[in-house]
């Protein structure tokens, strides 16, 4: 048993260690790592901080960036923020989207259902690039998985704005955030002090925001996050029970040859 | 394999098929009965982790065409369809693309054992020349399917493997343009990537069939690399090696079901997650782990052709290694020399995996043409010059020999 369990699990793992490499990386300062709720075998998301962190997207993030994987219905499913269908309603109710054409032919405008898509704040990338100088917005519903470094990295951009040190040229516009590979971000620091007021009374501090959207983007692009660790777990242990099975089976059949 | 056939149909119909088609004469000769070298450890177990891995494959790549989209405006948000709205579609994709890697693994773990024991030599050249051959089946394949997701690293790792064509010399660049279908990576690349992505398994099948075709007439090797000489040599596949493979895969699947559930993206590139855009280059590309030793050839070479070249010589080397490694002995048990050397290669491919990742500038790109030369010189020079020089251990009369001597008296 020991003996099968090293030449798989050993040959395997030497097979691992030449592909963590492949991820090599820039000049940009190293994030803190951080211990999130939903680290782990059997992480979680804090549903309030999802709450929170949906209420820094909408007032804060979104009027630059969109989300456009994400749906409000979303916002009520398992897993996530959890909100009631009908507040996932009223929520979808604030926009206007456009719809049609009608019997007529006519596009017309009508409130948002919690089928729709979340709404974007421009109507096209060339629309988004001329209202912030040149710089696309990158769309967020992707963001924690398409950043090296995923969430830690999110939240120490946010939070890791700084002067920019002596002899560092920065162009208007340009703004110095040591975590951005380069130095320099098109995006101003977007996070200050009681920016918003949360709806359950906690404090909104830099940190305390930054957290939050963070977390809320990382169920945006990971949405089965729980599902698929609590399954893992089960498999794992199916697996294992398995795999003593097969090896008592073994024993049994190659006993008379031994 | 060679012998007669123990099959005995035990029903009316078994009788009645047998004589038509004595297809479950076949699977019973085949995976039943086939005498095994009692001998085999547990490097031999990937053959059967590899067909599981294949069959996987097929059928979760069946699965994810009947919801993809292979068209440059939908391919990226169809694959997000897939993970939040088909029910458990990020379990399907997520077996998908984390088992492109453990197929990789898996292959390279079944050939380095080959190497180890000699399993290439006579009469198993046919073999190995057809393991070589899916093995470069299963790149294009690999390669292939990660431009089907449509992010970042999809369409930049196609455009410098498609470009990579345009260093033939004269006809190169309507080479490359014939590829693409146009004068870029663009839509019809990737609908003819798809469609080619979907043929490539059943090629790959199909070669398996010979594959197992042409172990099953001489016969396995095993790890002393000594021919079958009796019935005490072997026993029969199953139940012995059925159980001992299916314990093995179980062991196997932990790990897969690791990746598949708590790491499921640290194989990939994160950029990939980030939509294609032919305006916006990466700033690193990056192919998937399994081809960097190869990269690491090519860009190891200051010339594109030269480089191009030696790339591809790397792989067909491989078919030219039974008859460039002159030794007649086949285990590397009895080969004390070639152990050391096959150590040295093992790091080398490791190195050249390494730097594959590395920008090729400074430092990286000397050691990278290093670890070409020695890649090459392995098989041109220390193969063939070893054959003839080293003075190879005694070697047992027969397989059981050894197996009863390890064996204190009971």
């Amino acid at each position: 048993m020991r003996k099968a369990i090293k030449t798989i699990l050993g040959a395997s793992v030497v097979a691992m260690s030449f592909i963590a490499p492949a991820q090599a990386a820039g000049d940009a300062k190293h994030p803190a790592v951080i211990d999130w709720s939903f680290n782990g075998p059997l992480g979680t998301y804090d549903r309030d901080a999802l709450r929170r962190g949906y209420q820094v997207y909408k007032e804060v993030c979104a009027s630059c960036h969109s989300m456009n994987q994400l749906s409000f219905r979303n916002l009520s499913q398992e897993g996530g923020p959890e909100f009631t269908e009908a507040e996932v309603k009223a929520l979808a109710k604030e926009y206007t989207v456009e719809d049609g054409p009608d019997d007529y032919g006519d596009m017309y405008e009508r409130p948002a259902l919690a089928s729709d898509r979340f709404v974007a704040p421009y109507p096209n990338d060339n629309a988004a690039r001329a209202a912030n100088g040149g710089a696309y917005p990158p769309d967020l519903s992707l963001i924690n998985k398409a950043r090296s470094g995923g969430p830690d990295y999110i939240h120490a951009l946010l939070t890791g704005y700084q002067e920019a040190p002596d002899g560092v040229e920065m162009r208007p516009g340009l703004y110095y955030n040591p975590y951005m590979a380069g130095g320099k971000i098109a995006m101003p620091s977007p996070l200050m002090e009681d920016l918003l007021e949360y709806g359950d009374g906690t404090a909104a501090t830099v940190e305390q925001m930054s957290l939050d959207v963070t977390h809320f983007l990382n169920w945006a692009a990971e949405p089965e996050l729980e599902a698929r660790k609590r399954a893992g777990f089960m498999v794992l242990i199916y697996l294992a029970i398995f795999a003593g099975l097969m090896y008592a089976s073994m024993r049994k059949i190659w006993a008379d040859l031994h | 394999m060679s012998g007669e056939s123990t099959y005995n149909p035990g029903t009316g119909f078994t009788q009645w098929l047998d004589t038509r088609l004595p297809i479950l004469r076949l699977a019973h000769d085949s995976f039943v009965d086939y005498p095994t070298p009692k001998n085999l450890n547990y490097w031999w177990t990937f053959g059967g982790i590899l067909t599981f891995c294949l069959v996987t494959q097929i059928i979760t790549g069946i699965i994810l065409a009947m919801h993809y989209t292979p068209h440059v405006d939908f391919a990226f948000n169809s694959v997000e369809h897939i993970m939040r709205d088909v029910n458990y579609g990020w379990l399907i994709r997520y077996i998908h693309a984390n088992g492109a890697s453990m197929f990789f693994i898996a292959v390279y773990i079944h050939m380095f054992r080959g190497l180890y024991y000699g399993s290439y030599k006579a009469p198993r050249e046919v073999l190995w020349i057809l393991g070589v051959v899916i093995y470069l089946l299963m790149m294009a394949a690999a390669f292939m399917g990660y431009v089907l997701p449509w992010g970042q690293m999809s369409l930049w790792g196609a455009t410098v493997i498609t470009n990579l064509f345009g260093a033939i010399p004269l006809i190169g660049e309507n080479i490359a343009i014939w590829l693409w279908g146009g004068y870029s990576v663009d839509n019809p690349t990737l609908n003819r990537f798809f469609s080619l992505h979907y043929l490539i398994p059943f090629l790959i099948f199909g070669v398996v069939i010979l594959h197992i075709w042409a172990l099953h007439v001489p016969g396995n090797n095993n790890p002393t690399g000594i021919s079958v000489k009796s019935k005490q040599d072997t026993v029969p596949f199953h139940p012995y090696y059925t159980v001992k493979d299916g314990f093995a895969l179980s062991l196997f699947l932990i790990l897969f079901s690791y990746f598949i559930f708590f790491a499921p993206n640290v194989l990939g590139h994160a950029d990939n997650y980030i939509q294609a855009n032919p305006l916006v280059t990466p700033a690193h590309i990056v192919p998937e782990w399994y081809l960097l030793p190869f990269y690491a050839i090519l860009r190891a070479v200051p010339d594109k052709l030269g480089g191009v070249a030696l790339m591809f010589g790397a792989i067909f080397v491989l078919f030219l290694l039974p008859w460039l490694d002159t030794s007649k002995v086949r285990s590397a048990r009895y080969r004390p020399l070639f152990r050391q050397f096959y150590v040295l290669f093992i790091l080398d491919c490791l190195l050249l995996g390494y730097l594959g990742a590395q920008p090729a500038e400074g430092i990286y790109i000397v050691l990278a043409r290093i670890g070409t030369i020695y890649y090459f010189a392995h098989f041109l020079v220390v193969l063939p010059v070893l054959g003839l020089v080293e003075k190879p251990k005694a070697i047992p009369e027969s397989i059981s020999e050894p197996v009863l001597a390890a064996k204190p008296a009971e």
